[in-house]
């Protein structure tokens, strides 16, 4: 809005222009969900972003407080509800450092694959959907249909497409059979074909990459000031992975490489998330290997923690106590705080968890990647063209589930 | 570098905070392999400082309250700190009441805005110097602040559309009321009245020929 004081002192033939505000969404569908940006734009140029969120919040701390852990785990799945099981892997291992569990070593080894799975789930979309943002209507097209396919191995393994429940506090519900570890090795030796199609398709094309380059630039100390993680802080060439650094199940085990960015623009993110697939391949198929050599439970063997097979149940008396129990109060905690994070595939995706010896969360804070990015919307959309915006939305890698909670 | 941390290593490290901030952190606790520390609420912001600064602390990963109405200063707020470069993490805890605003920790970390405008939402902690403190998640107009331990789990209003005002309407729930399972077992650990046992001698605990 213009102020009558600068409009009196223009010089003649200077024509006055008023500051432009718009609404960016709520239902936009570059806003990658339910967001409301209100921009200030002088002519073309955006000078403020204010990102008003929570149009999806559901208050899931607040019901986690009143449900038991094993209750608890299908709120994971909605939140970022690209990369499902990654986040219930934060949150099993949450409740594994406060009980002290150990999880079998084939547990370890689904559960790993499937985070992987669910990294190029969610690379998938959002490398093709940024290039929808800035035109490309195609690669959508081909990367859906990979998702399709990984999907598919999420209903063979758990029973749903997305909403997963599949990870249990020290392992996994149940084990993989063996046809579908067969499958998932085919595909993930069939996969660097797609890749290398996308990647043909969108690296060196002219207008993606003048929509891309030097967009949304990241300096290494903005990165670490804003409390950046993921691909956002490797994007601007900080060697920092949690899968790497701070190693969780059989990480430090498997053999991967991280990319990292040079300059910090959208597309040096781009770049590392569509090697990042090819990495996560590569561990896909690690995995696989040794699940073919490695037999052996799949979830923990305390009767304490995790239920009894259901034909034991019907047999054995224990068995029946112990899944009524668990199924009615569930298993209780010891008193304490724990935090548990996780490399998702938008960042550290962490759970701090208060336990106060009861057998549901006293308080359960979830930290979405998502948030401090999206936060950091005001300045780095700073001093782009409105169409930039949607491009930074995009390379941010948002999903409202995880933001809004 | 190697992960997880060696307790001696967090121990010392947390034993060299108390000692090199002055009294602005107040000590130090190790539990379940991680290092938690208290700082009176009115230093918070010299101890974040001191731990980005001297220590290395310089991304803040999670900013949040929790809730302790039974407590006279029922409000934690915690602050979890990473070290990229040592590759440690740590816990900052600090008490604080519904009127006592917290300094805002927005000039140490700037990623602490909407963090602080969260816990502000859903706990009604109050920052002081914050640049912009308003609601971040809830609905606009949206009165409570959900998180504390005495809002219902149901809410106090429910959203509908009125076919004849044609628009969305606010109105008190209605539904069922949610019920709160305790799990206590009648014979272990309840000890209140349970229903049918009104008229047996003693109140509160259970019937006195009940199995210990």
């Amino acid at each position: 809005m213009a102020d009558d004081a600068s409009l009196t002192t223009l010089s003649e033939n200077e024509i006055p222009v008023r500051k432009f505000n718009i609404n960016f969404g709520p239902q936009h569908p570059a806003a990658h969900g339910v967001l409301r940006l209100v921009l200030e734009l002088d002519g073309e140029v955006v000078e403020r972003v204010d990102p008003h969120i929570g149009l999806l919040h559901r208050g899931t701390e607040k019901l986690m407080e009143y449900r038991t852990y094993l209750q608890n785990i299908p709120y994971f799945d909605r939140l970022d509800y690209v990369a499902p099981m990654n986040q219930e892997h934060a949150f099993c291992l949450a409740i594994e450092k406060l009980l002290d569990l150990e999880v079998p070593i084939r547990g370890q080894l689904i559960r790993v694959m499937y985070s992987e799975i669910g990294r190029v789930l969610n690379h998938l979309l959002n490398v093709t959907t940024q290039a929808m943002d800035v035109g490309a209507l195609t690669p959508p097209l081909w990367g859906f249909e990979e998702r399709e396919k990984l999907m598919v191995f999420y209903e063979r393994a758990c029973g749903a497409r997305l909403h997963a429940n599949y990870f249990r506090p020290g392992g996994v519900h149940q084990d993989l059979p063996e046809a579908l570890i067969n499958d998932i090795d085919d595909w993930a030796a069939a996969f660097a074909r797609p890749v290398n199609d996308i990647d043909k398709l969108i690296t060196g094309n002219r207008i993606f990459k003048q929509r891309n380059v030097d967009i949304g630039v990241v300096t290494r100390q903005e990165a670490i000031d804003w409390g950046f993680s993921g691909v956002m802080v490797r994007g601007s060439g900080i060697a920092w992975d949690l899968r790497r650094s701070q190693p969780y199940e059989c990480y430090d085990e498997m053999d991967f490489e991280i990319p990292l960015g040079l300059n910090g623009d959208c597309y040096d993110r781009y770049l590392c998330r569509m090697q990042e697939m090819r990495e996560s391949t590569k561990i896909i198929r690690q995995c696989v290997d040794r699940l073919r050599k490695t037999p052996g439970p799949v979830l923990t063997e305390d009767n304490k923690v995790s239920p009894p097979r259901r034909g034991e149940m019907k047999r054995s008396m224990e068995a029946l106590i112990h899944h009524f129990k668990l199924y009615t109060e569930g298993f209780r905690t010891p008193e304490g705080e724990v935090y548990a994070a996780v490399e998702a595939p938008k960042g550290e995706f962490g759970v701090f968890l208060v336990s106060d010896g009861g057998n549901k969360p006293y308080r359960c804070k979830i930290r979405a990647p998502g948030y401090p990015h999206l936060a950091a919307m005001d300045w780095m959309a700073k001093g782009h063209m409105l169409a930039d915006v949607s491009a930074i939305i995009g390379s941010l890698d948002i999903v409202f589930g995880e933001v809004d909670r | 570098m190697s992960w997880p941390v060696e307790i001696s290593t967090l121990e010392s490290l947390g034993q060299q905070l108390v000692a090199d901030s002055a009294g602005a952190v107040a000590g130090y606790s190790l539990a379940f392999g991680e290092l938690t520390l208290t700082a009176p609420v009115s230093r918070v912001v010299q101890a974040l400082t001191l731990m980005r600064d001297k220590f290395g602390f310089a991304q803040l990963i999670d900013l949040c309250g929790v809730d302790y109405p039974e407590r006279p200063q029922r409000f934690d707020v915690v602050y979890h700190l990473l070290s990229l470069t040592k590759n440690q993490r740590l816990r900052l805890k600090v008490q604080t009441d519904e009127d006592t605003a917290v300094p805002t920790a927005t000039g140490v970390y700037p990623c602490a805005d909407w963090y602080e405008r969260e816990a502000f939402d859903m706990y009604g902690i109050f920052f002081e110097g914050h640049p912009d403190l308003r609601r971040i998640l809830t609905d606009y107009g949206f009165h409570g602040h959900p998180l504390r331990k005495d809002f219902p789990m149901t809410g106090y209003v429910e959203l509908r559309y009125d076919d004849e005002l044609k628009r969305v309407v606010y109105e008190p729930v209605k539904s069922v009321e949610f019920r709160n399972w305790d799990f206590l077992s009648p014979w272990e650990g309840a000890d209140y009245i349970l229903p049918g046992d009104e008229k047996s001698p003693g109140t509160g605990g259970p019937h006195p020929g009940a199995p210990k």
